[in-house]
């Protein structure tokens, strides 16, 4: 299609003796085609940054904008040598390391059991999926009644079986361990279904060329779905670290980072930083690690893996 | 060794049967055909005998083993699919290998076997490729590879020429005929392709709708089709059939080589047989053969002729003419072929068009 585009354009081009005003236009059509997206990448995008990296070397406060005061890497420095700030990082991997491989390992088990099961699926679907489209705060909320030390269905269900009501919030061993579970059941659904997709898009013969081969399960699994699904794999496993890296919601509503910090992590710090201490240039500077981050992680899925893709 | 039996074999989808109770013995070492027209069950039945279809009904013996519970890998058989479903993750040496591997070979035995099958389909330099690299015919190549590696009892083949250009089917026709007469093993091969059927097996099984029409050998087939399905299905352009007076429900065909056309109206010899008036409409020229249509007053006849006896005009009047051994007789109704019937006269003589 583009060949053929791109032959009528030459063509029509080479028909049209071109004057100079529609020289002009001629040549900078290809930037004109592109500005709106340029503008408003610029604008919602690039400035944010560079502003945000410019406000990282401030001494600055949301409470008077006015008195900014230039303190190059102090705020990074601050920050390095802020013991919370350590625990806030460790969290944060903690938990995408977490959140990341049992959502993704949970969801294609899941999915491989879907898979061809027409009949289940179509409820099942549904069950996983919900969680996925609701929004994260009232999921946020639900968990926070489920997990109630007195009310919370939870305990419930612990008593029921004779054991003590754990406060699963308030412990600093389990905190986490909470949030990561809230987590986890709300990606689950839509990485399933993502990798269900892919599943089906893997052509039944090569399964059957398999069975031919005396391929035992676990190897036709191994050699031949995982293979043929990695770029599923490549998409979720990148979508949903970015997504863990900048967990905030379920913080915000169900921890605030406590006990003790024991779940404070990256974006909830910055804004603990910004919005409620005041530090806009720790916060500014915060943002910039979280930034060069995802960036790096990104860059090393891109590098490393993506290798072991098979793209079709 | 491995005679492969099929007795009342049924298949349905859906309660939609799809085949039809099929008897059918491919002797060891065969090479047998399924050859019928699109959607008549082929692929259906071959897969049955893979093991990757479930049989509804009925039972298929491979050797001397009731196959219908054995798992496909353990049929002792291989088989190239149509778009030859290689492994597209793997490259050329994992794909052969992978069958290998699976049946515990030790890794140095596997090696040596792969590469010596790449010799012989002339892979070596490609053993490092992904299928994705590779022109369809060297995908063909490393799909049959894939089987004969194995070393099975029996070889399936689905349509596995129909992916490449003209060509190149004609060279790997001859390739696997070859390649049935030095292994020695039993070959069942599915094409909609009667021409590919008749050059390449020994035995050839025509289906329609599920069931099988006619089981013979090429040339059998050619001169004594069992019914009027077989008569048309085979050779190319089909066999002429005409209603014919002298007998109630009687069909009459000849085959479009086995008619005579010439320019003078007289009638002709006195050659028993039939003879006909018409008008030839069209003619396609086939470098030494011509391929005249003919208006008749019993419809459209195709004849085809040697062109160096002497080219005749469109439009032309003619007199065609067919030898009495070289018509055919058919039950109007069933369809089935009748013996014994002669011609009397030159019945058709009459009448011009
Ligand atoms: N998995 C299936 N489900 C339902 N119908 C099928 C299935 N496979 C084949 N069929 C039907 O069975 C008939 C025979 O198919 P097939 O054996 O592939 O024909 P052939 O190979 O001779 O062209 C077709 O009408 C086809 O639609
Ligand atoms: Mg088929």
């Amino acid at each position: 299609m583009w060949k053929e585009i791109a032959l009528r354009r030459y063509q029509s081009r080479s028909q049209v003796v071109p004057q100079k005003s529609g020289q002009l236009l001629e040549k900078s059509r290809p930037y004109l085609y592109v500005a709106p997206a340029l503008a408003f990448f610029t604008l919602f995008f690039f400035y944010p940054i560079a502003y945000m990296v410019y406000l990282s070397f401030y001494d600055w406060s949301l409470l008077d904008l006015s008195a900014m005061e230039w303190v190059g890497l102090e705020n990074f420095h601050a920050l390095f040598t802020d013991a919370d700030f350590y625990q806030v990082l460790s969290n944060t991997f903690v938990f995408t390391v977490f959140t990341v491989s049992l959502g993704m390992g949970i969801a294609f088990f899941l999915a491989l059991w879907l898979n061809h099961r027409a009949k289940i699926y179509g409820i099942v679907q549904a069950a996983i999926f919900t969680p996925h489209i609701i929004s994260l705060v009232s999921i946020a909320m639900l968990w926070l009644w489920l997990m109630d030390p007195q009310y919370g269905l939870l305990n419930a269900i612990l008593e029921s079986f004779g054991l003590p009501p754990y406060s699963w919030l308030a412990d600093t061993k389990s905190a986490l361990a909470s949030l990561i579970l809230v987590s986890v059941w709300k990606v689950v659904g839509y990485n399933t279904l993502v990798f269900i997709a892919g599943l089906q898009s893997i052509p039944k013969y090569l399964y059957e060329a398999a069975a031919l081969d005396r391929s035992p399960a676990w190897k036709t699994l191994w050699k031949i779905t995982i293979p043929m699904l990695s770029p599923t794999l490549f998409f979720l496993l990148i979508i949903n670290t970015i997504s863990s890296f900048q967990v905030f919601d379920t913080i915000n509503i169900m921890t605030q980072g406590g006990p003790v910090n024991s779940t404070n992590m990256l974006v909830f710090y910055i804004y603990e930083q910004g919005m409620d201490f005041y530090n806009g240039g720790i916060a500014s500077a915060a943002s910039v690690v979280l930034l060069l981050l995802v960036a790096l992680l990104t860059l090393f899925h891109f590098l490393v893996l993506s290798k072991k893709v098979h793209y079709r | 060794m491995a005679r492969v039996l099929l007795k009342q074999v049924v298949k349905a989808f859906q309660d939609q049967p799809v085949v039809k109770g099929l008897d059918l013995t491919i002797p060891n070492g065969s090479f047998t055909v399924l050859v019928g027209p699109s959607g008549c069950g082929k692929s259906t039945t071959l897969r049955m005998i893979a093991g990757l279809e479930e049989v509804t009904d009925g039972e298929i013996w491979i050797g001397d083993r009731k196959v219908n519970d054995v798992p496909p890998g353990k049929r002792d058989l291989a088989m190239v699919f149509q778009n030859y479903a290689l492994y597209p993750t793997m490259n050329v040496f994992e794909n052969i290998a992978f069958g290998l591997q699976n049946r515990g070979l030790p890794r140095q035995e596997c090696k040596s076997l792969v590469h010596e099958i790449a010799e012989v389909v002339g892979l070596t330099s490609y053993l490092d490729r992904k299928p994705s690299e590779l022109s369809g015919g060297q995908r063909q190549r490393v799909a049959l590879a894939r089987a004969m590696v194995k070393k099975p009892q029996v070889f399936l083949m689905d349509e596995p020429l129909s992916n490449l250009d003209a060509k190149l089917r004609n060279q790997m026709r001859v390739e696997l005929t070859s390649l049935h007469k030095q292994l020695g093993s039993t070959f069942i091969y599915v094409t909609h392709d009667q021409v590919e059927a008749m050059t390449m097996g020994d035995q050839i099984v025509v289906m329609n709708e599920g069931r099988i029409q006619q089981v013979a050998s090429p040339v059998e087939l050619y001169q004594d089709p069992t019914n009027l399905f077989v008569a048309q299905f085979i050779g190319s352009p089909a066999m002429n059939i005409l209603s014919w007076e002298e007998e109630e429900s009687c069909l009459l065909g000849f085959r479009p080589e086995k008619g005579r056309i010439a320019a003078t109206i007289q009638p002709s010899t006195e050659e028993k047989g039939i003879s006909l008036r018409g008008k030839v409409r069209s003619r396609e020229i086939l470098g030494a053969e011509v391929l005249y249509y003919v208006d008749t007053r019993k419809g459209q006849i195709i004849v085809k002729a040697n062109h160096d006896v002497e080219l005749i005009a469109e439009d032309e009047d003619v007199r065609l003419s067919v030898a009495a051994k070289d018509l055919y007789f058919f039950d109007e109704k069933t369809g089935m072929r009748v013996m014994g019937q002669h011609v009397h006269s030159l019945p058709l003589a009459g009448g011009a068009v």
